[in-house]
């Protein structure tokens, strides 16, 4: 049976953890690589690294970030972050990168994704869709929040797995950074639309919100940041939380 | 002895650096001292001890890549069929050892196990598709350890594999699956026959339990 993945994310800016813990034992907490290789001895089922460099100019940075991240650890990692074009995916492929995150320059130009999915194949591409409540519904937003962009997060999503989306990485802009658990309504109705998987994302404050993610909010993985990074939980405590509530995780 | 070589094919679908790695480590934690090559040419795999078949992305798009190098797969029918040295597939690398696919169009494979790669259609409707994420294997763990497939004889049902696939070999003949997983009934997720094995999964990017069964290939005398 398939088993339900717990996804610890890294915020990186030049090539140096954003909002990282201090583990014991680490040589360097700033270091991503140090960080994957915990949340890889922890048993994550995959990794996401988020770089959020404010500039365009320095994606050097993340490519030896990620190629030395492959080197160490054996597990599937997905890279996002300033994504413009397939040139930026093959670079972040041939790293070590097994998907890549698209987000704005989805919404700037959805043909993109067809192309990524044609030349790359959809496995790798994830579509990440940053998502704000308005009224009855969401928005899709872009720039890492800021930008609003009159699109319907599910349209967008059933949009975006049709154009050859493998996964699709669901944030709630309303409940990130939070700590009040995934906007389930939200991830339901995008969860329940599309034929591909689902990551939930934003929002989780505790193990439970990561149960609730899954049997609530239908999502397929679940992806948490700060209850990981400030060593609130555990990766092996957040699957026994799950497998106490009859989820199927790795064991 | 001779130092050993493993080739892995590069045949332009897509990044084979962190496969190359998994093979290093193993090789290194197992204290193998193998020769790990990525390469694209016919000679290295004619070379090598073992061969590799990686691959990502459609059935077609890889057996077309693989066909435009020049003599590959020539070397590929020497070395695997001719000369039996052991053979790996992974995900596509294994699809592609059927007679043919059904991805983007009607493709002929290397037809090495009969049969054909179909879209997944579980039962189910409410399974996604692609088939991703982590999945244990079945089929080995109903034959007593002494009896099976070399590569698969520490495998058990507690350890998990990462699948990503949307497609499925299905085999002509049952005898030539060796291992497969539950997505809304049992599909094959190990073929193989002889000297050749294929995984659908990656065992390369499958942590600990996968970094086991390539070791286990490094070290299998079919």
């Amino acid at each position: 049976m398939l088993k339900t993945r717990i996804i610890p994310c890294l915020d990186v800016s030049e090539g140096r953890v954003v909002k990282g813990v201090n583990f014991v034992d680490l040589v360097d907490a700033g270091d991503p690589v140090e960080q994957a290789k915990v949340y890889n001895d922890q048993g994550a089922d995959e990794l996401c690294f988020l770089d959020i460099t404010a500039t365009s100019d320095n994606r050097d940075t993340i490519l030896d970030v990620v190629s030395r991240t492959a080197e160490e650890v054996f597990m599937p990692l997905t890279v996002g972050g300033g994504v413009r074009g397939v040139d930026d995916i093959r670079n972040l492929l041939n790293a070590g990168a097994d998907k890549i995150a698209i987000n704005s320059a989805a919404v700037k130009n959805p043909e993109f994704v067809k192309e990524a999915a044609n030349k790359c194949g959809n496995q790798c591409i994830v579509v990440a869709i940053d998502a704000k409540r308005s009224g009855d519904s969401w928005e899709v937003f872009t720039h890492g929040g800021r930008e609003g962009s009159g699109i319907d997060v599910v349209e967008w999503a059933q949009r975006m797995a049709e154009y050859g989306a493998g996964e699709i990485l669901l944030t709630s802009m309303d409940r990130d950074g939070t700590k009040k658990g995934f906007d389930l309504e939200l991830t339901r109705k995008v969860a329940d639309s599309v034929s591909v998987p689902v990551i939930a994302s934003g929002g989780v404050g505790t193990l439970d919100h990561l149960v609730d993610g899954v049997k609530e909010g239908h999502a397929s993985a679940v992806l948490a940041a700060s209850i990981f990074h400030f060593g609130e939980y555990t990766i092996a405590q957040a699957r026994q939380a799950m497998d106490e509530a009859g989820l199927a995780v790795r064991t | 002895m001779a130092k050993e070589s493993i080739v892995i094919i590069d045949y332009g679908s897509g990044n084979l650096r962190s496969a190359a790695k998994a093979f290093e480590r193993v090789s290194a934690d197992e204290g193998l001292d193998v020769d790990v090559l990525v390469s694209s040419k016919p000679e290295d795999v004619l070379k090598a001890d073992r061969i590799i078949l990686p691959g990502q992305g459609a059935f077609a798009d890889c057996m077309k890549g693989l066909s435009g190098i020049d003599g590959m797969i020539d070397a590929l029918e020497e070395s695997v069929i001719e000369k039996a040295r052991p053979f790996l597939g992974i995900c596509i690398g294994m699809q592609l050892m059927a007679t043919r696919g059904l991805e983007h169009g009607l493709t002929a494979g290397l037809n090495w196990i009969p049969g054909e790669v179909v879209p997944l259609r579980p039962e189910n409707k409410e399974l996604k598709i692609p088939h991703m994420g982590w999945n244990a294997l079945h089929q080995p763990l109903t034959e007593p350890q002494d009896n099976r497939h070399f590569v698969l004889r520490n495998v058990d049902s507690s350890q998990d594999y990462y699948f990503v696939h949307s497609f499925v070999f299905e085999c002509k003949d049952s005898f030539h699956i060796l291992g497969m997983t539950d997505y809304g009934g049992l599909i094959p997720a190990i073929v193989g026959r002889d000297n050749m094995i294929g995984m659908q999964f990656h065992p390369e990017k499958s942590q600990k339990t996968g970094l086991r069964l390539i070791a286990e290939f490094m070290q299998w005398k079919p």
